[in-house]
């Protein structure tokens, strides 16, 4: 079947962005919006005085300039974190409120104080710049490895910055077996703190909605739910008051789940104006705003018996939290992490503590991967400087550790059951490829060449499902569309695409007569969304069950217009057949026959129309090999990446192209967190420094090569499509590959270790320190 | 307010505006050509890329009033009778787009470059994004587009856009 | 973006007119520093006086053996140009390297050199070449030229209409980009000129300079070896997030050594 799973079928949703129809959220136009524009903390911490908005006020075109006095005269408006943790100590953890506007004091630049609504976007500017805020400067505290032991405390209610302190494994296990250990390996890392970068700015629009007068509220999300369920809280108004939209969204990684202040800013507006109200963030607003992602210093320590057999992990992290706890932060570097600590290996015990830590940064919440890059970074590092350090071939310490296939459902000291996984195999595959065997070749052509080349591997497995509750539901119009609703929400995936494809084969549908509705709290009254890879197992899990009912419907219709008994109807190819006759007719047919039947028999009051509702029963584990080479410039410090291989397993491939898509951009973050991407604060006074893209540097083409990317289907037995989440994996592998190539151009120096990003400057700086 | 007189996708069109109004302002307030976008404020990601006279510039970073008589070809310009210009139509067939956010800016760029080079090699392609960022596709799928499409274009050339 | 009144003249002496009545008023030449600052509302003039309009500072020609850039013509036209390739091919490859080609499409060597950008790529050629900056009043040599950060020997009512390029015996320029802005975070233009050797910086230092030692050196022996022997001072160097001043340093260094390579051929 052409347009059926498996194959590599060119998206739907393609013609409108390529024709520059695509509708992104501040291509909506409503007439007689207002626009906001928000007054930001110019410093990182610091009390208020006194914010005057007399001036502001007086600016031509404006309507209301709010403070948090005026918004929240009782204080009660916090942005909920909703991450229930347990401290080691078996406390709670710290939950100091989140204001949408800060009252008395600010914590990170750029932390609203108040807001603007005016005529024109000219205006709201001028007026929020008008806006005149009495600072009284505190210190800053911004590096997380410090945090809880500095001068300087951000909230009460977290004495010593600390937001959490979080231990999971057997401390007493693992350090027996530390006593035994033949070899120890340790390492410090710090996995650098990256700003997510999706190229459509976050946006609002709100209104009262003609006719209702419901407050619609359209955001640039990754499910509209969380929203609504929070818009609803903070405003005061029953959730059936307020409908949440989303249109196309430019890119999300996770970001884009989460409740902003500006959100509610925009919200309260409409709803309290009885107006329009707009907002876009420009890009210098987006650092400053958004929520950033990773920011660890971890130390990892690997015990060894004496056949380099791995023994135990101990695992310490502090994981900056930014000033205040986003929506879901304190489970990124703790459950999230905790899925694949242990990675693709036999590891008996293990210990893993975090201390979740405040600073006066933006909050840092999941960004791409959320916490699996984390663990499997400083896990896939440590197994290469233990490599070194035992003498034996990276390749080799791997394969003696990895879980072997038949050990498969394997339970990990970290608590997970892997269900499927040929590790080995997919290694041996990539090493192919990526013709591991012929590197120190080309590193001695290049020596020649005055470069140092290398080449590193890393073995990457990700454990995705987020919800394990989700829904779809059927519908079949008059004009021959089959509309299929869905929990879950695009931001660039190919949904529309992939979710066609599904439904085109189970009920033998022209893929063209499908169409995705998402994003719409009006369409469906509860979703998971999207996120931690989960759109495909999750909704393609729900889209079967729909089909099938829609399938079995069918057949009690068909039975029903041939009457013929319900067991002699099969299904094929989009026709049922009354077996043993030649009566048939397609199912498209059949769903017009059925709406226009003045009475139906039972089961089929709402037509073939069906609704799902599942459940998984577990996490997918896609896994696979990334093999990186790079060439150093030792003069300059440079690291150009020349070559890339990728083996995956995502179980069944449902189409090629969108699974490729997705890779080459999870590598290229990845690559990007490796080599380039820093979100850099001055030490003292907390501003960030690299607050646009003058600053921040993002991979561009001439930075990467292209990607060999290939597939091994090993099915996940965890869901009936057979297929495991692929959205991030990219971004997981890549960061250990490419620092692991890095560092074996520079081994011969003596260089054991450089943390992310390997800039020209860090890299020559180690260069000229070891005498080259 | 001054008054602005340019052609837009062949269309000749005005407005007033003030002084300040930048050419995306324009053509997505003004003229409700939303395809093309805005996607930082320092000129660097090439969201907004549309080509005026002939020659592909960043729209946020002219101003309107400069255009004053100028030929401006937009991303909603591009397609003719409804069908694609092969570099849209090799974003497709090769998967050179994921949000779709940054894609209207990249074809005009690389619209440019096919061009003034008619048969790039990967390295130029790649060179010649330097002022086009994307987070979703790596490029990878990117950059095969345009040697796609610049293979088509040299067999079957099409008029001038 | 605050409010401005928009003048685009014909000529340049309208333009030099307009400047004088307007105090707050600033010329508008390929706009890629100029309105990105205006948006981050950075500046706020009362006018902005476009060059745009004056067919006479665009275009690029011979003059008694020197080439003559019109301060109006974009990066993109010096690039691409075959009398600049044959002429002075190293400044086609300096235009190449500047921004982006939408940032050459608009950005002017005019418009670079007056705003005089401790970053920028223009001021290493005009000051590497002991190039001659035209204006609408006098003639004013590269030497002079370039005051200090951000600062030029430009009156407040001058504008500069062409720069004049002597031909070299060879040149070259070697540029290290910072990673997220392609800015030079050190760039080298070298040349050998009838009135010796030129070595001028850009992207270390508050303002373009010439490495003088290394000229000596050079005078000595025009070969990379003769960077060996240079020492150049880093506390005169720039230090920020991206490169410290050791590490620029270190770059003016290799980056001399490949534009002097680059310029033997």
């Amino acid at each position: 079947m052409k347009f059926g799973i498996g194959q590599p079928v060119g998206r739907l949703e393609d013609r409108r962005f390529v024709t520059g129809r695509g509708r992104f959220l501040d291509d909506l136009r409503i007439d007689g919006a207002l626009h906001l524009a928000v007054v930001r903390s110019p410093v990182a911490h610091a009390r208020i005085r006194s914010v005057d908005v007399t001036a502001a006020e007086a600016v031509e075109g404006v309507v209301a300039v709010v403070t948090a006095e005026r918004m929240d005269p009782e204080g009660r408006m916090h942005i909920p974190c909703l991450v229930p943790l347990k401290n080691r100590d078996g406390s709670r953890r710290a939950d100091p409120p989140r204001p949408v506007l800060a009252r008395d004091r600010v914590r990170h630049a750029g932390e609203a104080v108040a807001f603007v609504v005016a005529e024109s976007r000219a205006a709201a500017e001028a007026a929020a710049e008008a806006v005149a805020v009495d600072w009284e400067e505190l210190p800053a505290v911004v590096d997380p490895a410090r945090a809880d032991a500095a001068a300087v405390t951000l909230h009460e209610a977290a004495p010593r910055n600390v937001a959490f302190d979080w231990h999971f494994g057997d401390e007493a296990a693992v350090a027996e077996a530390f006593a035994r250990a033949a070899h120890v390996t340790r390492l410090e890392l710090v996995n650098n703190r990256v700003v997510p970068c999706a190229m459509e700015p976050r946006a609002c629009l709100a209104h009262p909605e003609e006719g209702t007068g419901r407050l619609v509220v359209w955001v640039p999300s990754q499910g509209v739910w969380l929203h609504r369920q929070l818009l609803a809280r903070l405003l005061g108004l029953p959730e059936a008051r307020i409908r949440v939209r989303t249109p196309d969204v430019g890119g999300g990684f996770g970001m884009k789940i989460f409740v902003y202040p500006e959100y509610v800013m925009v919200a309260w507006a409409a709803h309290t104006l009885g107006r329009p109200v707009r907002w876009t963030a420009g890009r210098g607003e987006s650092f400053l705003a958004d929520t950033h992602g990773r920011g660890h210093v971890t130390v990892a320590e690997l015990a060894f018996d004496a056949d380099a057999r791995m023994l135990a992990y101990r695992v310490r992290v502090r994981a900056d939290m930014g000033a205040y706890l986003s929506n879901y932060a304190p489970f990124i570097p703790t459950l999230a992490a905790l899925k694949v600590l242990t990675g693709v290996y036999r590891i008996p015990a293990v210990s893993y503590g975090v201390l979740g830590v405040f600073t006066n940064t933006q909050p840092v919440d999941a960004y791409r991967g959320a916490g699996r890059p984390e663990s499997i970074y400083a896990l896939e590092r440590l197994v290469d400087v233990a490599a070194r350090e035992l003498g034996l071939p990276p390749e080799e310490l791997r394969r003696r550790n990895m879980i072997a296939p038949e050990e498969m459902p394997y339970r990990t000291a970290a608590g997970e059951t892997y269900d499927s996984g040929e590790f080995v195999r997919l290694m041996e595959a990539c090493m192919t490829r990526a013709d591991w065997a012929g590197a120190a070749a080309r590193r001695e052509e290049a020596r020649r060449r005055g470069r140092l080349r290398g080449i590193g591997m890393a073995y990457y497995i990700e454990a995705t499902m987020g919800d394990a509750e989700e829904r779809a539901r059927v519908r079949f119009l008059e004009d021959g569309t089959v509309e299929v609703a869905v929990g879950t929400q695009s931001t660039g995936q190919g949904h529309e695409t992939a979710y066609a494809q599904i439904l085109a084969e189970r009920l033998g549908v022209p893929p063209e007569r499908v169409r995705v509705v998402q994003g719409d709290t009006d369409v469906m009254e509860e979703g998971g969304g999207t996120g931690g890879s989960r759109s495909l197992t999750a909704e393609g899990t729900a889209l079967l069950e729909a089909a099938a009912r829609v399938i079995e419907k069918g057949r009690l219709a068909a039975a029903h217009h041939f009457e013929a008994a319900v067991d002699d109807v099969v299904f094929a190819d989009g026709v049922f057949r009354v077996r043993g006759t030649d009566r048939e007719i397609a199912l498209l047919e059949l769903a017009r026959l059925v709406a226009s039947w003045r009475e139906r028999p039972a089961g089929l009051e709402s037509g073939l129309d069906a609704d799902a509702e599942i459940t998984l029963s577990a996490y997918s584990y896609p896994n696979g090999c990334h093999i990186a080479e790079v060439e150093v410039d030792p003069e300059t410090g440079t690291v150009d990446l020349v070559r890339y291989t990728v083996v995956d397993d995502f179980g069944v491939v449902l189409n090629p192209l969108l699974v490729a898509g997705q890779v080459h951009g999870g590598i290229a973050q990845g690559v990007g967190q490796a080599l380039l991407e820093h979100a850099v604060f001055d030490p003292d006074w907390g501003q960030l420094l690299t607050g646009s893209f003058a600053d921040y540097a993002l991979p561009r083409a001439d930075r990467l090569p292209f990607v060999d990317f290939s597939y091994i289907e090993i099915p996940c037995r965890h869901n009936p499509l057979g297929v495991k989440g692929c959205g991030e994996a990219g971004s997981i592998g890549a960061p250990p590959a490419v620092v692991n190539a890095v560092m074996d151009a520079l081994a011969p120096l003596g260089i054991r270790h450089l943390d992310m990003p390997l800039t020209p400057a860090r890299v020559r700086a180690a260069v000229a320190a070891a005498g080259g | 307010m001054p008054r602005v007189v340019m052609r837009v996708n062949g269309k000749e069109v005005s407005g007033e505006v003030e002084p300040r109004t930048l050419l995306v302002e324009f053509l997505r307030e003004h003229l409700g050509l939303t395809g093309t976008h805005v996607g930082c404020d320092t000129s660097q990601c090439g969201c907004c890329v549309v080509h005026l006279d002939g020659r592909s510039v960043k729209s946020c970073t002219v101003l309107a009033v400069q255009c004053e008589g100028a030929e401006v070809l937009t991303i909603e310009g591009l397609a003719r009778n409804g069908e694609l210009h092969p570099i849209q139509r090799a974003f497709h067939e090769c998967h050179g787009l994921q949000c779709g956010f940054c894609t209207p800016g990249m074809i005009m760029s690389a619209l440019e470059l096919l061009q003034r080079h008619p048969a790039p090699t990967e390295p130029q392609v790649r060179a010649w994004l330097e002022g086009n960022l994307c987070r979703c596709t790596g490029y990878h799928n990117i950059v095969r587009a345009i040697l796609q499409a610049a293979e088509e274009m040299r067999q079957a050339p099409r008029p001038a856009a | 973006m605050y409010a401005f009144e928009y003048h685009r003249p014909a000529s340049v002496a309208e333009a030099v007119r307009l400047l004088r009545e307007k105090p707050e008023a600033k010329l508008l030449a390929g706009g890629h520093t100029l309105i990105p600052t205006l948006k981050q509302r950075l500046a706020q003039p009362s006018d902005l006086v476009d060059l745009g309009g004056i067919a006479e500072l665009r275009g690029i020609r011979e003059e008694g053996g020197a080439l003559v850039i019109g301060a109006a013509t974009p990066h993109g036209e010096v690039e691409t140009s075959d009398l600049v390739r044959r002429t002075i091919p190293a400044l086609a490859h300096l235009a190449g390297e500047i921004g982006d080609p939408q940032v050459r499409n608009r950005g002017t060597i005019g418009g670079s050199i007056a705003n005089n950008d401790p970053a920028a790529d223009w001021p290493a050629a005009v000051l590497g070449l002991g190039a001659t900056v035209r204006t609408d009043r006098r003639e004013i040599a590269a030497d002079d030229f370039f005051t200090g950060m951000f600062e030029t020997a430009l009156e407040a009512d001058e504008i500069v209409t062409a720069v004049v390029f002597p031909r070299p015996r060879r040149a070259a320029y070697a540029k290290f980009p910072n990673p997220a802005s392609r800015y030079a975070m050190v760039g080298v233009f070298v040349a050998e000129t009838d009135g010796g050797v030129r070595v001028a910086v850009t992207g270390a230092a508050p303002c373009v300079f010439r490495l003088t030692a290394l000229e000596r050196a050079l005078a000595a022996n025009f070969a990379p070896e003769a960077v060996d022997g240079v020492t150049v001072d880093a506390s005169e160097l720039n230090s920020d997030i991206h490169a410290s001043a050791d590490y620029r340093a270190h770059l003016v260094k290799v980056m001399a050594k490949r534009a002097i390579a680059s310029a033997l051929g």
